[in-house]
């Protein structure tokens, strides 16, 4: 059979249009925005962790909670462990930071925050990114992001510890129940917003249900699918507002701490 | 000459659901097969049905059955349709649905599990599978999907996949060639790039769709231009029923650039009513005697009917679509429309907001961003819109075949299912039952040919020549021009409602016309050049608005989707004659005749009660049903 | 109500082209598909722009408009200031055939790529019984018109030509996902979609998300739940043990 198809040479070039992008509004905002709140979480984050004053009393700072070293004074300590002992002399926070660090470097949000503000890949939608070559994901070091569910049983843990400490914060300064302060708002404030962030994390989801293909068949996962899916549909608020409550209440109880702070309903 | 040529054994024309259906039907009886159309693969105006697709499968109310819904289907076309096409389509509807889940459609559920079945006007019961509101896209995406897991299995097989079935997008077919009295191939162009191609193929189905961009206020796409009509046409098949156009009751009206867009009949059978200015529920005053039993008289009756249809009868939201069509119409010549020129359609005040968006979604994302209204706050203003053809090619029921040896046509473009009124629903399962059986009948007419007819050299020439005419002429007549001057012709004089000066005025200014697109020039090159495309669909567009007109002028009643203001009545006698289109094939003749449709079988008629009947049967006709009933009931 | 609009067009062919200015007349309720109607009628009849419907539901207009991917048919005119100069341009990513149109035979090609819904064998037609809750995902990503301007925006191919032959692009990586979420689709389809069609490239910036013209959330309903999906296959050796001990076909 005699066959010729129509192959029009100039068809496989793309429109030549020199600039970067058309867009006439200011798509520079947002990434703009993204990168500076991010930078400041991570100045203040660096500063937070070589602070000593994160024991105010009845309030523990969130960045330095667990507190799992002899160095901790007894009242910073989860249930009054210290398992990694004296031998450890860093500041404490280091031996956590990781894990919500993690989890926060992993999650499929700020994935797209940073690698749109710092990386500029791409900067914004339909501008074009600065790079020569692109891989993504498919190999190292970037195919690690994979790992995000492990950090996910970490971060819940820490969230967990977070409300506990956050249900400490009812005592007074003599360890007496029924106390509440600003402190204590602040803390249980954060502790429901990092919790919303956390158990809204996409890894959740798939974890609750969203591997399955029979929801019908699994009626009591389906309906946890169904609260974190709607957790997870606000996971860029939630993951905003918990890492600014997260920053309030730890500066917060370091201020209290340090007696900068110091008044009657602190 | 210099054109690019392809050998194929069926040349399927048109990818919209009946020539997917039709290619893949005779792919899988291993013919190679083509599809060529005028768009992207995927793009056809069958993604635009929102409703769903009849079949009577009993999902939802197992009373249901094809009896029911055959009997529906003639209610609705007053009884002017090819009842074997009515029963065939009433009998497989189910499978081709079902089918279509097999080849991965996702249609919304019952509590059971099965596939959900909608009520919509004109079916007694709940019948239409659907997916939200947007079947029409869930049925095409699922015809491509089964066309590239085939194009899979080939390549598998012979190492292409585009060894036995192949799409030819963005390709316009301009010709039909023959030999001797039978299909020889086609001849198009590429829309891209403006060259020429022939496709020699001894079985050609047309599977076009309509012709509403012959009008101006219309819910058609850009590509109905009528083009299988008038191919049909030109290569000497007939057309037949050409004057019974469906307008559909609910377009937007507003903002006029969208005017023509289609709001779903959902709306209603969800609970939707029309109010007019004075806030009363018209329609209803409209109820026509034939359907008076059917429908409740009380707004409390019709209201409790969404939660209990068992003990009570439909509100008249639900009549068949011409019925509606023409009350709202009225309305608003009575000075009783809605500011922009319509009536309210409102579901805001039926059911919670949550409630319509969920089971109304797209029509609420389509007010929202095209009119800047919302749905689940304020009615909307709709009035009627150029919906679909009734009429098409003249085609044997069982194999889609025309008169044509190798001619065969599925989908809106043959004629004679539907009758004078389609139903709303019966398009999609229409397009799937007879889209598949012209495949079939395609391949099984490939199989007895003794010998491939072959195009001869002329008639390409001839193609060709016809198709450059426009790019040559220089100074000529601007297409757009006669194409809006067309559609204005057609609305306003062989409209909704017609009488006898105003469709001969319309003749008259068609004929002049025709004149003016003969002399349509189209500057720039061959390379994507719309203006030259619209010239070349003016001819297709001019002979089928002619063949409407004549059609239109000669039926001297008022049925289904032919309203004369100056014989408002049905009547007997006009049911049983068909009226049949043909032209020339230069074009420039065409003329219309009588034909007699051949009477129902018995065991099809006796599905009806006596009175009934009455109201549509000539006394002759009605003393055959009593012999034929008397016969059945002693048996 | 009408006034006369600046419009900048792409016009050109196989690439080579420029941007041709033009005044032209708008009414109430106009979109920019309309707009470009009545140039193609009083001022460029030959102005290629590819559409259908002109409702949004078959996905054909797509087109930049000040730079960004819209469907003309759904971008009202009313959106813009009178006095704006509206920049009209083809999808950048793939290649133009003339003016607006381009050729986006890369995305059909994908989708045959994408091996099709595989039921199980003994299902007969009729007899599948699925639950709404379990095919409301799926029908998400099925409310795709295929106007394929998640792929225009997609940096991964909109920016680097060479991945197009790695990469499926969100529309068909979406298509993975609704039929790995099917009911009845037995076919496995975690390891190609990193390995085949290049899930890993997608690095979950959204912008597929953000042009999408149905809303369909693509990066938070199927890209992300298919990587997390492959994860459970290639990257989590907990689940790859429970597979073992416990045989579970996977829900």
């Amino acid at each position: 059979m005699t066959q010729t198809t129509a192959e029009n040479p100039a068809r496989k070039q793309r429109a030549q249009i020199k600039v970067r992008t058309l867009r006439t509004d200011r798509w520079w905002l947002a990434p703009a925005l993204t990168f500076t709140g991010l930078m400041a979480f991570l100045v203040y984050g660096f500063w937070a962790i070589f602070d000593q004053s994160y024991l105010a009393g009845q309030y523990i700072a969130p960045f330095a909670s667990p507190c799992l070293a002899t160095s901790c004074p007894e009242g910073a300590r989860l249930f009054g462990l210290a398992p990694f002992g004296d031998w450890y002399t860093l500041p404490p926070g280091l031996l956590i930071l990781g894990l919500p660090g993690g989890f926060r470097l992993t999650c499929y949000y700020y994935r797209k925050s940073y690698y749109r503000s710092f990386w500029l890949s791409p900067p914004a939608c339909s501008v074009a990114e600065p790079h020569g070559k692109y891989t993504g994901e498919t190999r190292l070091p970037l195919i690690i992001q994979n790992i995000h569910r492990y950090f996910f049983y970490f971060a819940a843990i820490i969230g967990l510890i977070l409300t506990y400490d956050a249900v400490l914060a009812f005592r007074d300064k003599d360890g007496n129940w029924g106390h509440v302060g600003l402190g204590t708002i602040i803390l249980v404030v954060n502790a429901i917003l990092i919790l919303a962030y956390t158990f809204g994390c996409h890894s959740c989801r798939h974890i609750t249900a969203g591997r399955l293909n029979h929801f019908s068949k699994h009626p009591i996962r389906y309906k946890a699918w169904t609260f974190v899916s709607k957790l997870n549909a606000k996971h860029q608020q939630f993951a905003w507002a918990s890492m600014f409550s997260v920053m309030i209440a730890d500066l917060y109880v370091r201020l209290v701490a340090k007696g900068i702070i110091n008044f009657p309903f602190a | 000459m210099e054109i690019e040529r392809h050998e194929y054994d069926v040349v399927v024309i048109g990818a919209g659901g009946a020539g997917l259906r039709a290619a893949i039907e005779a792919r899988q009886q291993g013919k190679r097969t083509a599809i060529v159309c005028k768009s992207l693969f995927g793009k056809a105006h069958t993604v635009m049905a929102e409703g769903g697709a009849a079949a009577a499968m009993g999902n939802v109310n197992p009373d249901d059955n094809w009896m029911v819904h055959f009997r529906d289907t003639m209610r609705g076309g007053k009884f002017l349709n090819n009842w074997r096409m009515a029963e065939l389509h009433a009998k497989e509807a189910p499978d081709r649905v079902w089918e279509l889940e097999a080849w991965g459609a996702l249609f919304d559920r019952t509590k059971d599990g099965k596939i959900s079945q909608r009520n919509f006007g004109g079916h007694e019961y709940p019948r239409l599978a659907h997916v939200g509101d947007r079947t029409g896209l869930e049925l095409i995406r699922t015809l491509q999907q089964r066309v590239v897991a085939l194009q899979q299995e080939d390549e598998k097989l012979h190492g292409d996949p585009e060894a036995y079935i192949k799409v030819f997008a963005e390709c316009t077919v301009t010709r039909l060639l023959k030999e001797g009295g039978a299909i020889a191939g086609a001849f198009g162009y590429w829309r891209e790039t403006g060259k020429f191609v022939l496709f020699d193929a001894p079985a050609v189905v047309l599977a076009t769709g309509g012709i509403g961009k012959s009008y101006v206020v219309t819910s058609n796409s850009w590509e109905y231009t009528g083009d299988g009509h008038a191919l049909a046409l030109l290569a000497g098949a007939e057309l037949i029923n050409m004057e019974f156009i469906q307008f559909h009751p609910t377009g937007m009206v507003w903002p006029p650039s969208v005017r023509g867009i289609l709001v779903t009949e959902s709306v209603r059978g969800d609970g939707g009513v029309l109010r007019n200015s004075e806030g009363r529920r018209f329609m209803f005053d409209y109820v026509p005697d034939v359907f008076k039993d059917k429908y409740a008289t009380t707004e409390e009756e019709a209201d409790r009917w969404y939660t209990d249809q068992a003990n009570n009868r439909r509100p008249p939201e639900l009549l068949p679509r011409d019925e509606v069509a023409r009350a709202i119409n009225a309305e608003v010549k009575a000075g009783r429309g809605s500011p922009q020129g319509g009536v309210f359609l409102d579901v805001s005040t039926r059911l919670p907001a949550a409630e319509i968006v969920k089971r109304l979604p797209s029509m609420h994302h389509q007010f929202k961003e095209l009119a800047d209204v919302d749905i689940t706050r304020e009615p909307m203003q709709v009035g009627p819109t150029c919906h679909y053809i009734m009429g098409g090619v003249e085609v044997d029921a069982d194999t889609g075949a025309a008169s044509v040896p190798g001619l065969f046509a599925a989908g809106e473009v043959s004629g004679g299912m539907h009758g004078s009124n389609r139903l709303g629903g019966n398009s999609l399962s229409d397009l799937l039952v007879f889209g598949r059986r012209a495949g079939a009948g395609a391949a099984a007419y490939v199989n007895g040919l003794a010998k491939r007819p072959a195009a001869s050299e002329e008639s390409i020439r001839d193609a060709r020549d016809e198709a450059l005419a426009p790019l040559e002429r220089s100074g000529g007549e601007n297409p757009y021009e006669v194409h809006h001057e067309l559609q204005r012709t057609m609305n306003e004089l062989v409209g909704i409602i017609r009488k006898a000066e105003e469709v001969s005025e319309a003749l008259e200014a068609v004929e002049k016309l025709k004149e003016r697109s003969k002399n349509t020039a189209s500057p720039g090159g061959r390379i994507y050049n719309p203006g030259w495309h619209l010239a070349l669909d003016l001819r297709n567009m001019l002979l089928v608005s002619e063949c409407v007109a004549r059609a239109a002028l000669l039926r001297e009643e008022s049925r289904g989707g032919h309203t004369r203001d100056d014989y408002p009545k049905m009547s007997p006698e006009w049911r049983r004659r068909l009226l049949v289109c043909s032209a020339t094939p230069d074009g420039a003749t065409v003329s219309v005749e009588e034909k007699i449709q051949p009477s129902m079988r018995a065991d099809l008629l006796v599905l009806f009660d006596r009175p009934e009947l009455s109201k549509y049967l000539t006394e002759d006709e009605l003393a055959e049903y009593d012999a034929v009933d008397g016969a059945v009931k002693e048996a | 109500m009408g006034y006369k609009a600046k419009f900048r067009v792409w016009r050109g062919e196989g690439g080579e082209g420029r941007l041709e200015d033009f005044t032209v007349e708008v009414n109430e309720g106009e979109v920019v598909l309309d707009v470009i109607h009545r140039l193609q009628a009083t001022q460029a009849p030959d102005l290629a722009v590819r559409w259908n419907c002109k409702a949004g539901k078959c996905g054909s207009c797509s087109m930049e408009i000040n730079g960004k991917p819209r469907l003309g048919c759904m971008t009202r005119m009313s959106t813009f200031e009178e006095t704006e100069t509206i920049t009209v341009t083809p999808m950048r990513t793939f290649p133009v055939i003339k003016d607006l149109v381009t050729d986006v035979s890369f995305n059909y090609q994908k989708a045959r790529e994408i091996p099709s819904f595989t039921p199980p064998k003994d299902v007969k037609p009729g007899e599948y019984r699925m639950q709404q809750i379990d095919v409301e995902r799926s029908q998400e990503f099925r409310k795709c018109i295929e106007c394929f301007m998640c792929n225009n925006v997609c940096h991964v191919i909109r920016d680097h030509d060479e991945n197009k032959p790695a990469f499926a692009g969100p529309r068909f990586l979406m298509r993975i996902a609704e039929l790995d979420m099917h009911p009845y689709d037995v076919a496995d389809r975690k390891d190609s979609a990193q390995n085949e069609h290049g899930l890993g490239y997608c690095n979950i910036t959204k912008c597929c998300t953000e042009v999408c013209p149905e809303h369909i959330k693509i990066t938070d309903n199927a890209l992300i739940p298919m990587k997390e999906r492959v994860v459970d296959r290639k990257y989590d050796p907990l689940v790859w043990l429970g597979n073992k001990i416990f045989k579970r076909s996977g829900g």
